[in-house]
């Protein structure tokens, strides 16, 4: 077991990020190709074991009673009759639930997973319309779903801001927008714009959205003693478990969180108030209890995207370059969390203009706190950036892709930083190639069938590479030859176990039968969260530095006998199950040979991955192309999506066939939010009214086509792998190229999302 | 109560209030079948009751004594997966896996409807002797099962092959129905 220390860092042979490369970058293998998904044929089956499938014996079921105002006080809360109800064990309420400490806001601390700081379930406080009140335990679910129907509770109101109209009268400037400044000036960007020759100045609108991954929320916990196990459905374990144990006041080895499938996440499965409810639950039953929320209870306890208010304004010159570029706006929040959905970052690198100004603002309100959703930011800023782009290139008579090439940036616009690696305009190019764009008519209305308009569309998608530090990883390799690596990640249907094993393969230079990935257990080291398209990059930085670890080791263990005597580090390779000189063929000896000569079952190593210097570096995301092509009935105003294409620049793709998956996933969000997808909050009562998947339209089988992958597989220099991470890209710009499209088939800009019948009528 | 799941007689004591899919998860174990929304409008728990698929769900429980009850647990054969699961792992019919026993119930009902000439609601000829199998009857057929990640081309791609490889006569029912039959 070894950690790195700074000075080793600077070893000879050690990856030093934004110095040297990753040796990955240039080595093949099992890399890329299209393997099938590992854990494929347990999911085909009904074994894999997901958070509410683990059996305990003793075990109880709980269910919800939700608050049904928005702000105020409980004055009465009537337990007798849920408590009276056949097989009722216990009703908890805010009056004899254990003492919890508050979570921390994610982000906080090394360990904050809390969505929101607010207490759960300590006091009669109601901070929103949905909150829990009471949790009923009992013999069967079905006991404990009427009992929860026969609480009864009296509440005393306080004014509450369930408006969005009213809040945004009272707007609040964040110190920062997750880490960056909130406000960005070049130059005086509404002068240049007042002195444009070409102008465009919109307000664009996106709703409120939640993930509905088809998996319910849920968690089987059970105590024993001090020791707390909880089978969650997760995607920040380690956090998950680190939060918990401060919650409950435990040492943070005595909390063990697992969680090997998740049946989507998206953003939404962190650190809710029901696995908190049910370890509280839990301890003062001194039962095993299994929490799955209702469909309803997944909208009225784990928040979604929030609401935005944009505006951009772009003021052009004659020959489509930008003199001035303006984002602004502001989304709905709350006062205890910390999700500002940084819908401003994209222009922040996207685009060359002369003069920019970025700022965006919170209003408060009376709500379930908002979370990140799939691209938080990007996905619905996009939307308005893209949006207005198109109305400029159409103001201008210019394409759209050849305006985006005239504002081509050669450095980062905001903040000078170098690219590491981008290829947007390419990635147009062989998309505006294969989807034949060429076919588009620049005037709208002018393909037709039948009573069918037909337009295209394009937008950039984008979306940042980020690499988070504080994952660790460990390698195991036995004296069969056969390699396990460990680290507490998460694959909730990215493909992160069949990728991993595939970059394990190709890094160590065994066959990928020989590999296993284990992950999805705190008991592993340190993982880093799934989210925000940073997991495989950070596992890869963890996996480098454990792999430099295990050859040096090797390399002791190998000692003078072997034809690898006297080199170090930087002088070797890993290929063909073993070590080898760089430009010495003969000088090699496999790992089965060095463990067995030095006596050893096994060998094991252990690293943390270094700090992400190249995000300080380099200016680093991820680039793509999106391509639409709508009908839409003169008649009815139906939007359908005939063809869809996404080209994407994201780096080094790990595998053919589960990146081009979740580029198509992402995409088909996309169109959900494009087209269909809105959760309706009640501006009165501050209460989610489509708590329901017939209400809430996520897109079915036949809103969605034939989608087109492509993407230019060039490798990050600055990542390990060259990967920059995809399962956010997918979702950015979809909504504007589908609006673009809408124009270009009606002539009607729909700014205000989604774009229902009733906009287009 | 007394079921037939999976080709096995089963008997269980449950809450006559049980939804099918609560029984079969909660008190039966098999927790192959999903729950999503609980009011039938994600199909993750479809399951086939004498091969006509069905949403387990929106099912009272002592209903369906008596009846032949196929869960995804019970579609391969001898440890060997029913091709229309093999398919679903080559196309990479889905990321989660969670909607994915309900897709693979669904499809093989759907199968039998189409066997059975049953139109849908974008069936050109309601009076043709055979519905004609394109992708948009396979998505219309289709769409009463949500899948979140998006996996709806390889879901598409894996029904369209295995219904290809399987003549008329044979449709890809579970290997106990087709020994039933």
């Amino acid at each position: 077991m070894s950690m790195q220390s700074e000075s080793a860092n600077t070893r000879p042979g050690r990856w030093q990020p934004a110095v040297t490369q990753d040796p990955m970058l240039h080595k093949h293998g099992a890399l890329g190709q299209p393997v099938s998904r590992i854990d494929g044929p347990l999911k085909v089956q009904g074994k894999a074991r997901f958070a509410a499938e683990f059996p305990y014996d003793g075990l109880c079921y709980a269910a919800l009673a939700f608050s049904t105002i928005a702000r105020g006080r409980i004055t009465a809360l009537d337990t007798t009759a849920a408590e009276a109800a056949p097989g009722v064990v216990l009703v908890m309420t805010h009056r004899n639930a254990p003492r919890m400490k508050a979570p921390s806001l994610m982000m906080s601390s090394p360990t904050a997973a809390g969505a929101s700081d607010l207490p759960v379930m300590q006091d009669d406080e109601i901070h929103w319309n949905g909150q829990p009140i009471a949790v009923v335990l009992a013999e069967t679910q079905e006991q404990a779903d009427h009992a929860a129907s026969l609480v009864r509770a009296d509440y005393a109101p306080l004014p509450a801001v369930t408006s969005f109209d009213e809040a945004k009268k009272s707007p609040r400037q964040l110190d920062n927008l997750l880490g960056q400044p909130p406000v960005v000036e070049i130059g005086d960007a509404e002068a240049a714009l007042k002195a444009a020759a070409v102008q465009v100045d919109q307000i664009y609108r996106t709703p409120r959205h939640n993930h509905n991954a088809i998996e319910l929320h849920a968690a089987t916990v059970a105590w024993t003693g001090d020791e707390l196990r909880v089978h969650d459905a997760s995607q920040l374990l380690d956090l998950t478990a680190g939060q918990l144990a401060d919650i409950f006041g435990l040492e943070s080895d005595k909390v063990r969180v697992s969680s090997p499938f998740v049946g989507g996440g998206f953003g939404g499965k962190c650190l809710w108030d029901h696995q908190i409810l049910a370890c509280a639950a839990a301890r003062l039953a001194g039962r095993p209890v299994r929490i799955m929320l209702s469909r309803e209870g997944v909208f009225r306890i784990v928040g979604g995207r929030t609401l935005t208010e944009q505006r951009v304004a772009l003021g052009a010159s004659a020959d489509g370059n930008l003199d001035a570029l303006i984002h602004t706006g502001i989304a709905a929040m709350t006062t205890h969390n910390s999700c500002p959905e940084q819908f401003t970052f994209p222009a922040r690198h996207l685009y060359a203009a002369k003069s920019i100004r970025l700022a965006q603002e919170v209003a408060d309100m009376d709500m379930l706190a908002n979370t990140f959703m799939r691209a938080p930011g990007e996905s619905v800023g996009t939307f308005a950036l893209e949006c207005a782009i198109d109305e400029l290139a159409d103001k201008l008579g210019l394409d759209p892709i050849e305006l985006r090439r005239r504002i081509e940036p050669e450095t980062d616009p905001t903040s000078g930083k170098p690219f590491s690696s981008r290829h947007l305009i390419d990635a147009y190019e062989k998309g505006a190639e294969r989807f034949g764009w060429d076919r588009r008519s620049p005037t709208p209305r002018q393909r037709r069938d039948g009573e069918w308009l037909i337009g295209m569309g394009c937008a950039t998608a984008t979306y940042p590479y980020h690499r988070f530090p504080g994952g660790a990883a460990r390698i195991r390799l036995t004296a069969g030859g056969q390699v396990t690596v460990s680290t507490a990640v998460h694959d909730m249907g990215m493909g992160t176990a069949t990728a991993q094993a595939q970059h394990i393969a190709a890094r160590l230079g065994v066959p990928l039968n020989q590999v296993s990935f284990e992950y999805g257990d705190t008991t592993l080291p340190r993982g880093v969260i799934a989210g925000g398209s940073t997991q495989t990059a950070s596992i890869g930085g963890a996996v480098i530095a454990a792999t430099e670890v295990f050859v040096e080791e090797l390399l002791k263990l190998a000692g003078n006998d072997s034809p690898l005597a006297g080199l170090s580090l930087a002088e070797v390779e890993t290929r063909d199950g073993g070590i080898g000189h760089r430009d010495d063929a003969a000088r090699f000896e496999s790992y089965e040979s060095i463990l067995r000569r030095s006596g050893r079952d096994e060998l094991v190593c252990e690293a943390d991955a270094p700090p992400p210097a190249e995000m300080e570096a380099f200016s680093m995301h991820s680039y793509g192309a999106q391509f639409c092509e709508v009908r839409v009935s003169e008649i009815t105003g139906e939007v359908r999506v005939s063809r869809f294409l996404g080209s994407f620049d994201a780096g080094r793709i790990l595998n053919a066939k589960t990146a081009t998956s979740q580029f198509k996933g992402g995409i088909i969000m996309g169109i959900g939010l494009a087209l269909t997808e809105e959760t309706n909050f009640d501006p009165r009562s501050g209460r989610i009214v489509n708590a329901s998947l017939a209400d809430y339209h996520v897109p079915v089988q036949m809103d969605v086509p034939a989608i087109e992958i492509l993407y230019t597989d060039i490798p990050d220099p600055q990542a390990p792998m060259g990967a920059r991470g995809i399962g956010e890209i997918g979702i950015t710009g979809v909504g504007a190229a589908v609006a673009n499209a809408v124009y270009n088939a009606t002539g009607k800009r729909i700014r205000d999302l989604p774009i229902t019948l009733d906009k287009l009528m | 109560m007394n079921f037939t799941i999976n080709g096995q007689s089963v008997e269980v004591e449950a809450d006559i209030r049980s939804s099918l899919l609560d029984l079969l998860r909660n008190s039966l174990g098999f927790t192959g079948t999903k729950k999503g929304c609980d009011q039938g409008a994600c199909g993750a728990c479809t399951v086939l009751v004498d091969g006509e698929r069905i949403n387990s769900c929106l099912a009272l429980a002592v209903q369906y004594q008596g009846r032949s009850i196929t869960t995804v647990e019970g579609l391969g054969s001898d440890g060997a997966l029913h091709p229309l699961q093999q398919a679903f792992v080559e196309h990479d019919g889905f990321q989660c896996g969670y909607c994915t026993p309900g897709q693979l119930c669904s499809a093989i009902g759907m199968a039998r409807e189409i066997e059975r000439n049953v139109p849908s609601v974008v069936t050109a000829d309601l009076t043709a002797a055979s519905v004609t199998v394109d992708e948009t009857e396979l998505r219309e057929r289709m769409s009463g099962n949500l899948c979140r990640c998006g996996a709806y081309n390889g879901i598409i791609e894996a029904i369209s092959e295995t219904l290809a490889e399987t003549s008329a006569s044979q449709t890809p029912a579970s290997s106990h129905e087709r020994a039933r039959a």
